[in-house]
């Protein structure tokens, strides 16, 4: 505590963790946000999505040395092909069934995919390499600041400014956001609404991948890191505001900052601050900051 | 004497003004329609007066006693009871169960957890069954009956509640002509025997004209004409509203 | 007062009973823990079925109550040295406490922010296990349960464990068979029209959770004794989430599902961890199976095989 308020650039730095933090969150979080919005499900399997995006980050950049941008994308499409699988597979047949079934669907999937990930790539902690232009530090003036989690800065707004563009600009977008209203309407009007699904699955798991790969090289990929994202996901887009961008974005954001200000004032307590937030939340403001209110009954 | 007063009353849907400014006496006694096109907003009118929706402004009130903003279940046992446009039964409990429940709820026993279910208001069940016409499907699964029967039970799970005013939300809704001679038939048996006031929204104009003491309008979310049949039949605005609407269907 | 108990079910508890009664004579330790451990994971299940089968909601956090029923109770009779007679209806009070409080708010919630509450609640119980170590033990458990002696044994714990279990059973059945559970099931069947033949349904559902609540907690509280220790395991999700596999396995429809599904998973566990390690694979896929297939459950799989059966008979 006493570092924070007698050293500027401790506390500037934690304020650029809480970013880059908030900002790789983001990317994660909006996924999970995205799906809820228009499938009115809270995909529990994010979490292992996202571990799926770190483990393809480790095999396509350290074992197969094939690049860290390669990583990428090898995440997004591993997760995207995932996806299609899942939701064409298993999902589909579940939509007009209770939202209790659609939910345990996706907590089968955490099952079978966290033992799928401890036999393709074992139970060891693996680490995986900064690409070669990112790491170290960037000279900042005052301070040096890891050059990648600068880059975690600058991407964040960028995919958010991608998914805004997305959302609001494009028929596209239009339409998704239509589905969030009416689906019946929208099938009555001869749109291919089950397209529309596989879609927002897609992108959005897409996204779980993209955030599991950039979040490698900080975060190695272990077994059981998908526990820890899914809470902190909950706990963002529950703040944000379920289905909506702009609550991702500043719910992730305010998540980076508690969480990093709150290790370094009170430490070992994060994980109680987490959900002791997260509860607030809920019973003050169930649907978040952006998010709006529904009317009670089935 | 007025059962039921809506003065002022209003909602607005964020922008859209569902319903405005309505002034609605309902008299004791009476059979009153609503009719009024599609969209006019006739089941919010009622989700108003039944406490499902609370409104912008205005007020409701029953028997002389104000009951806006109350709770439904609180509006229900001043004897305002309601059956829906779509069928609103509780579909994996048998027949039987469907109106005990409601009978039990009535007579405040939800929560005594340790009386047998089963034994509870069983001949006043039964003599609801009859009432409507159900005895032969007691033990039946209600999800599992025709529409007819379901509307039969729904009318029945409304007069568990010993109502003074029953709303019916387009009793008739999807039926033959036959089915709706005899389901009409029967809410009028059982609104006299049981000295009820009947508030109902119709389509089916020969249900309205014929059985009604009373009409009222309602179009755009405000009420343009109320009155006898006669009255109504006979006056412009509302001739203009329903001619009018059906000249631009026909082009 | 007629409780309409069919001769069928009331035949099938008391050979049920009966054999419990008897597995002690088998001599095996073995099965007298396996039957201990399936008697109170029975009882977790049938509690918790009173929130999802009999009011229709969903609880992703019901082990909250049934980590504080075993704390307490541990905490009570080892840290604090109070009979049992005091520490057991302690531990259940205080589990029904914490039910309320997060009743009260999760009423207020609709299906999806019910359930994140549910969830949020029972994390935050695993984190506050997990930190005060100085009362909880943390990361290691509470251990060294201080058992009281006329049940310290075996066999006298398990006689212990059927007569709690077996009244908890026969006093939730009750609950479930009265009028306030015939109206908890219209709660579920038609929340809106519940409403409307005068219910509170908002009171309704916060009084299932207590109940749910306070009988996870005695199943929470036999458990600490029998394991002779409580660890942050117990409010961790993974078992909520087993317990909730276990009632909807069962089936949530009807009233004794969920304890033939708790055994049911217990020994599939046992049996899969015979041949393999995955056993979160195989019990995702008995979760696929019921999602996809059996949404009724096992009991409801065999009443549609009954009438399937009674169609082709009389024909």
């Amino acid at each position: 505590m006493d570092m924070l308020l007698s050293s500027p650039s401790f506390a500037f730095m934690q304020v650029l963790n809480s970013i880059s933090l908030g900002m790789n969150l983001f990317i994660i979080a909006a996924g999970l946000s995205l799906i809820f919005g228009v499938l009115r499900v809270i995909n529990f399997a994010h979490g292992v999505f996202y571990m799926f995006g770190a483990y393809i980050m480790y095999t396509v950049s350290k074992d197969l040395q094939l690049g860290f941008v390669t990583g990428i994308i090898a995440a997004a499409a591993g997760l995207s092909l995932i996806a299609i699988i899942i939701e064409r597979g298993l999902f589909q047949w579940l939509y007009d069934k209770e939202h209790l079934m659609q939910l345990l669907l996706t907590f089968a999937i955490v099952l079978i995919m966290g033992d799928l990930a401890k036999i393709i790539w074992g139970t060891d902690q693996l680490s995986v390499s900064y690409p070669e232009g990112l790491a170290g530090a960037t000279n900042l003036g005052f301070t040096f600041y890891p050059t990648y989690r600068l880059m975690l800065c600058v991407i964040g707004p960028l995919i958010f400014l991608g998914l805004w563009l997305l959302v609001e600009k494009t028929r596209w977008g239009r339409l998704t956001r239509a589905a969030t209203q009416d689906m019946e309407m929208l099938s009555a009007l001869g749109i291919n609404v089950p397209l529309i699904y596989v879609t927002i699955f897609i992108i959005g798991s897409a996204l779980a991948g993209v955030g599991g790969s950039l979040a490698a090289p900080i975060n190695s990929p272990t077994p059981g890191m998908d526990a820890t994202i899914i809470v902190e996901c909950f706990v963002i887009v529950i703040i944000g505001g379920l289905g909506s961008l702009w609550g991702s974005f500043v719910g992730a954001l305010i998540y980076g900052f508690v969480f990093n200000f709150g290790s370094v004032i009170v430490p070992n307590w994060q994980d109680v601050f987490a959900f002791l937030l997260l509860m607030i939340v809920l019973l003050i403001r169930p649907w978040g900051l952006f998010g709006k209110p529904e009317r009670e009954g089935h | 004497m007025n059962i039921l007063d809506t003065n002022n009353l209003t909602i607005d849907f964020g922008g859209f003004i569902a319903i405005n400014n309505v002034d609605f006496a309902l008299k004791k006694g009476e059979k009153h329609a609503i009719i009024g096109p599609n969209g006019a907003g006739k089941t919010t009118f009622f989700n108003l007066i039944t406490g499902h929706l609370p409104p912008t402004k205005g007020d409701v009130k029953f028997d002389g006693n104000p009951i806006t903003g109350l709770a439904p279940h609180k509006i229900v046992k001043l004897g305002l009871a309601r059956s829906f446009q779509r069928i609103n039964i509780f579909p994996r409990m048998t027949v039987f169960e469907n109106i005990q429940t409601a009978l039990i709820a009535r007579d405040n026993k939800s929560f005594k957890l340790f009386i047998p279910a089963s034994a509870q208001n069983c001949q006043e069940t039964e003599e609801l069954l009859a009432l409507v016409g159900l005895d032969g499907e007691a033990l039946e699964i209600a999800g599992e009956l025709s529409y007819g029967k379901q509307k039969q039970l729904e009318l029945a799970i409304s007069l568990a509640e010993n109502p003074s005013v029953l709303l019916l939300d387009e009793p008739t809704a999807g039926m033959s002509p036959q089915e709706t001679a005899v389901a009409i038939a029967l809410v009028d048996d059982v609104a006299k025997s049981r000295n009820l006031t009947l508030l109902f929204t119709e389509h089916d104009m020969s249900v309205v004209f014929g059985i009604s003491d009373r009409i009222s309008v309602l179009h755009h979310g405000e009420i343009i004409a109320s009155g006898s049949p006669d009255e109504v039949r006979n006056n412009s605005e509302v001739r203009r509203v329903y001619l009018g609407e059906s000249d631009d269907a026909a082009t | 007062m007629s409780w309409n108990i069919s001769r069928g079910v009331s035949i099938t508890c008391f050979i049920v009973v009966l054999l419990l009664v008897c597995v002690p004579l088998a001599e095996s330790r073995y099965l007298i823990d396996l039957s201990t451990e399936i008697m109170v994971y029975a009882l977790f299940a049938l509690s918790l079925n009173v929130i999802i089968g009999f009011s229709g909601n969903v609880s992703f956090g019901h082990a909250a109550y049934f980590a504080i029923g075993g704390y307490a109770n541990a905490i009570l009779l080892t840290t604090y040295g109070w009979p049992l007679i005091f520490s057991f209806p302690a531990a259940i009070i205080l589990s029904a406490v914490a039910a309320a409080f997060v009743a009260y708010f999760c009423t207020r919630l609709t299906d999806i922010y019910f359930a994140m509450l549910t969830l949020a609640f029972s994390m935050l119980v695993w984190a506050i296990a997990f930190k005060w170590r100085s009362v909880t033990g943390g990361d290691d458990g509470f251990v060294g349960v201080d058992v009281p002696s006329f049940i310290d044994g075996r066999v006298p714990f398990f006689y212990f464990t059927l007569t709690v279990v077996t009244i908890s059973c026969a006093m939730l059945w009750l609950i479930c068979h009265s009028a306030f559970g015939q109206t908890l099931i219209a709660v579920r069947e038609n929340l809106t029209r519940a409403g409307f033949i005068g219910v509170n349904t908002r009171m309704m559902r916060g009084v299932a959770f207590v109940i749910a609540g306070a009988f996870a907690g005695v199943a929470g509280a036999i458990f600490a004794m029998y394991n002779r220790g409580v660890y942050t395991e117990s409010a961790f999700w993974a078992e909520s989430a087993q317990v909730l596999i276990m009632t909807l396995l069962g089936g949530m429809y009807s009233f004794f599902g969920p304890a033939i599904g708790a055994a049911a998973l217990y020994l599939l566990e046992r049996f899969s961890n015979e041949y393999t390690e995955y056993w979160p694979t195989v019990l995702g896929g008995i979760l696929l199976i019921i999602v996809l297939v059996l949404p009724d459950g096992l009991v409801g799989l065999a009443k549609r095989i009954k009438t399937r059966f009674g169609r082709v008979n009389n024909q």
